[in-house]
């Protein structure tokens, strides 16, 4: 269930920013940022991959009452290998692997602005993996419109699952 | 100089280095700041150890933010149209990145010009991790 509401927070976009290595004034400093043709705070074009904070039930992210997947303790025993270069299939609660990002933007997105999200389904399709595993890939659209229903940015995305540790992809 | 000054035509080829060093803090930095903590980029155990990986690696998505700071220092604050791409290859701790924005065209509509752009970003090696391509208002 993806976040409904998204609200673009000032200290969400500075952290962000930085994060990406983006010290441009533009996405922390208002009295600047006014200045400019903008005219205020915005957020960078990749800021709405940062909703995942307001979905409650995003996997990738602990959650209360779900067993994380990362490591815990002391370093688990590597797990049997089938084949030499064979590892695990992900982790139940995955999303699998990110192959494509598409953005499409209406307007600037403004710090201080509430999105609401709506998101679809896209194509599925499955291809052969140059190193013999079957992937299968997966696109989502995701709208975020603002509070008059008028949409800021559009997202495609497009993941793929695999059954192999993949090295050829992110 | 700002998009709105710059003037681009068709052919023109702009680059620039947009990491020196990926380090782990820095995906780490990314996960808290994008909510997307998966142990493949947040933990070294997990990703060798579990997921076969040599290390951590970055996030894509890192990779792409990065590479949009490079196109919105090119093109001007909040003038990019469109901007997508595919992740072609892992970006690891210790890399250095640099995007190379060609431009491709540039057409007018509706009394505005727009130009495009082929994006690629690559490795130190040379391999291209993010490969696809952007539009941006121009001009006035």
């Amino acid at each position: 269930m993806p976040a409904e509401r998204f609200p673009i927070e000032a200290g969400h976009v500075k952290a962000f920013a930085r994060a990406i290595g983006d010290f441009n004034p533009v996405y922390h400093d208002a009295s600047s940022a006014a200045a400019t043709e903008v005219g205020g705070i915005i957020a960078p074009p990749t800021f709405v991959q940062a909703s995942a904070h307001f979905d409650d039930d995003y996997p990738l992210r602990p959650r209360p009452g779900v067993r994380w997947f990362g490591s815990g303790g002391p370093a688990p025993t590597p797990p049997e290998r089938a084949a030499d270069d064979a590892a695990p299939p992900p982790p139940s609660g995955g999303t699998g692997l990110h192959a494509e990002q598409h953005y499409t933007y209406h307007r600037p997105l403004r710090a201080g602005e509430v999105l609401t999200v709506h998101v679809r389904a896209g194509e599925t399709w499955e291809k052969q993996g140059r190193r013999g595993g079957l992937l299968t890939f997966r696109e989502g659209i995701t709208e975020y419109r603002d509070e008059d229903g008028h949409p800021v940015v559009t997202a495609r995305a497009v993941s793929v699952m695999t059954s192999q540790t993949v090295r050829d992809a992110t | 100089m700002t998009g709105s000054a710059r003037s681009f035509a068709a052919g023109d080829v702009h680059s620039a280095v947009v990491v020196d060093v990926v380090t782990r803090t820095q995906i780490v930095q990314y996960a808290g700041a994008s909510g997307d903590f998966n142990p493949i980029h947040t933990d070294e155990v997990f990703a060798t150890k579990v997921a076969g990986y040599p290390s951590v690696f970055a996030h894509g998505m890192l990779t792409m933010g990065m590479t949009g700071r490079m196109l919105t220092d090119l093109v001007g604050d909040g003038r990019l149209t469109k901007f997508g791409g595919r992740f072609t290859a892992q970006v690891w701790p210790g890399d250095t990145l640099t995007t190379t924005a060609t431009v491709s065209g540039v057409d007018e509509r509706d009394g505005q010009r727009f130009a495009s752009f082929d994006v690629a970003t690559a490795n130190q090696h040379g391999v291209v991790v993010f490969s696809g391509s952007a539009e941006a208002r121009v001009g006035p």
